[in-house]
């Protein structure tokens, strides 16, 4: 299968504070990975390593296909990324938004035009099409931020905790737009604190402490772990965590 | 109750940002109103054209120079260098003696005294008349007590560069250079720190766009704005105040220009510091607004300020900006004049533009 996200022996440090110790993981291409930890576990740091926004202190990276340190305009054209923190402006409108960040990937008039159409009909946005983004319910904006996320139709897309205080219905038609989105063969990178929302991963890691302490697919680790659903398997490894929050 | 009042302490405490309202406004502001900005004169420059040479000029200029509102700066030979003396900016004054001003005084008891100031500075140039017929007055008083003679010196002023006095000259380039400082660099520098509280910083640095081209879309819009700003005020400066225009427009254009890239520079610098909106307009009215107001010389006389203060709007590009339109405007300066101001803001602008490139790259590692 073929390689999406490599990483080797990746240590990232603050000082003497250790954030990320020696990851080593391989994701697939088209897989939905879910990349699990609770907080302050180092799943943030790692995340913007991958992107690009960080670098690490040593380890060996390779993102689409291209080594990031040497590569990195090109694996910026490859990846897409939604953030934690609510990443549309809000003082713009939906269209506005689509146009922006299809203008900022390079994309033609005429695509983000035909885009724009998409989404508003995908998304049932009709009534909404003119409102600033900052008068639309949550579920929405963050429906719509995984779109724009998307617009480039990248080879892989990173959500850091996509879903945090939506509602479970908005939050499985987002599980739909992910799996949409991989069936065409877009990987996911997906952090989450749902741990219902693990057992839709193709596969999953879980990191505590900086190190991952577990990694597989869903049923694989609750064979390992003998538990009934992946909540039991997290908790039993993040018990052993030791860092404060 | 009690505990409540503890609590609430302890938040005040903790929070460097409210203590420095507490504390810090009010004490910078008591310093600077009270013993830097006092309108009291202090070493103004002066310099005379003595054709007369002889008992009562030579005295006067002693007087003046001896007190401590006057330093002589140089002694003039020609009518013609006077214009020059002033074009140099550090004489601010000059009293001109004709021949026979002693003789006047001893077989009429009246002479002439003319005295020209600078008036590009409406407030200075009325102080600077004011002590020194004081200290004319003050002279005419001694001869009355020494000799018991009543003499008249009828001081015959002249204002340079501002006839009127019309203080709307002063304040029209410091209007301008506060509105764009205020516009250009706390604009931008809010809305770079909302671009990182939103987290859509984050996913433009993830895109493809490249960081220079982030700053590059955050400044144009705002040169622009601010450049369009600068040219109303200018308009109205000339059609509802007929401020004149001696100078090249397209000189005070350009320089206006670089004047808005330094603050837009200065603002980016303050952004790359500050996380959320609101750091980025406190350190924005404490570097900028604040400074730009009281020690450009706007308001309150440069000359006039303890030595450290003075040091201190050596460093405002406010300063030399408010010099540069001031020059270029009511004295037709050209660039050969005002070179030195404007590489001062250069400097500046590059300084700012490099510290914050180090700055964003510091914040990528």
């Amino acid at each position: 299968m073929e390689i999406a996200i490599s990483v080797k022996n990746m240590v990232k440090k603050f000082g003497d504070f250790v954030a990320n110790d020696h990851l080593n993981f391989e994701v697939y291409q088209g897989e939905i990975f879910g990349f699990l930890g609770a907080n302050g576990a180092g799943k943030t740091t790692a995340i913007k390593i991958l992107c690009g926004i960080s670098s690490p202190s040593s380890g060996e990276l390779m993102v689409a296909g291209y080594n990031i340190y040497k590569n990195r305009d090109k694996v910026k054209k490859s990846i897409g990324y939604m953030s934690q923190k609510f990443s549309l402006y809000d003082d713009l409108s939906i269209a506005e938004n689509i146009e922006f960040y299809g203008g900022i990937y390079g994309l033609s008039r005429q695509i983000i035009k035909q885009k724009t159409a998409e989404y508003i009909h995908e998304l049932a946005l009709e009534s909404y099409e003119k409102m600033r983004v900052i008068d639309l319910p949550l579920g929405i904006k963050q429906k719509l931020a995984f779109s724009v996320a998307v617009i480039h139709q990248p080879k892989i897309v990173f959500l850091d905790e996509p879903t945090s205080g939506v509602d479970p219905i908005t939050r499985r038609q987002f599980w739909e737009m992910i799996y949409r989105e991989a069936a065409n063969g877009t990987t996911v990178f997906v952090t989450t604190h749902y741990m219902d929302e693990a057992e839709y991963c193709n596969r999953v890691s879980i990191m505590v402490d900086g190190r991952i302490e577990a990694l597989g697919t869903p049923s694989e680790l609750k064979n390992q772990y003998s538990a009934s659903s992946m909540e039991e398997v997290f908790i039993h490894l993040a018990r052993k965590a030791t860092r404060i929050d | 109750m009690k505990d409540f009042i503890i609590k609430e302490f302890k938040q005040i405490f903790r929070d460097y940002r409210s203590m420095i309202i507490l504390f810090g406004i009010p004490i910078a502001q008591v310093m600077l109103f009270g013993f830097a900005l006092t309108l009291d004169l202090n070493d103004a420059h002066f310099a005379v054209l003595d054709q007369a040479k002889d008992e009562h000029s030579r005295k006067i200029i002693e007087k003046m120079d001896a007190s401590s509102y006057f330093i002589l700066d140089r002694n003039l030979n020609s009518r013609e260098e006077i214009q020059k003396v002033f074009e140099g900016g550090v004489v601010r004054e000059v009293l001109v003696f004709k021949p026979g001003f002693s003789e006047n005084l001893d077989k009429t008891a009246s002479t002439e005294l003319q005295i020209i100031t600078d008036a590009s500075d409406p407030n200075t140039a009325n102080m600077m008349l004011n002590y020194t017929q004081a200290i004319i007055s003050n002279y005419e008083q001694s001869l009355l007590l020494a000799h018991g003679k009543q003499v008249l010196i009828i001081p015959e002023t002249q204002f340079k560069y501002n006839e009127n006095l019309k203080s709307v000259f002063m304040f029209v380039p410091g209007v301008i250079t506060i509105i764009l400082m205020l516009v250009s660099a706390m604009m931008t520098s809010i809305s770079i720190a909302r671009e990182k509280e939103m987290g859509t910083m984050e996913v433009l640095l993830v895109s493809p766009i490249k960081p220079i081209e982030i700053v590059i879309g955050k400044v144009m819009p705002y040169l622009l704005l601010s450049f369009v700003n600068f040219l109303l005020i200018l308009g109205l400066a000339f059609t509802v105040f007929k401020m004149p225009m001696d100078g090249n427009m397209l000189l005070l254009m350009a320089e206006a220009l670089l004047y808005i890239l330094m603050a837009l520079s200065l603002g980016i610098l303050i952004s790359t510091v500050s996380n959320s909106q609101q750091t980025a307009m406190l350190l924005s009215m404490f570097a900028l607004l604040l400074p730009t107001i009281l020690l450009s010389g706007f308001i309150f006389p440069i000359e006039n300020m303890p030595s450290i203060l003075i040091y201190l709007s050596h460093i405002m590009p406010s300063k030399w900006f408010i010099i540069i339109i001031k020059d270029v405007m009511l004295k037709g300066a050209g660039l050969k004049e005002v070179w030195f101001p404007t590489s001062i803001i250069l400097f500046q602008t590059v300084l700012f533009i490099s510290l914050s490139i180090k700055k964003f790259k510091i914040r990528l590692q």
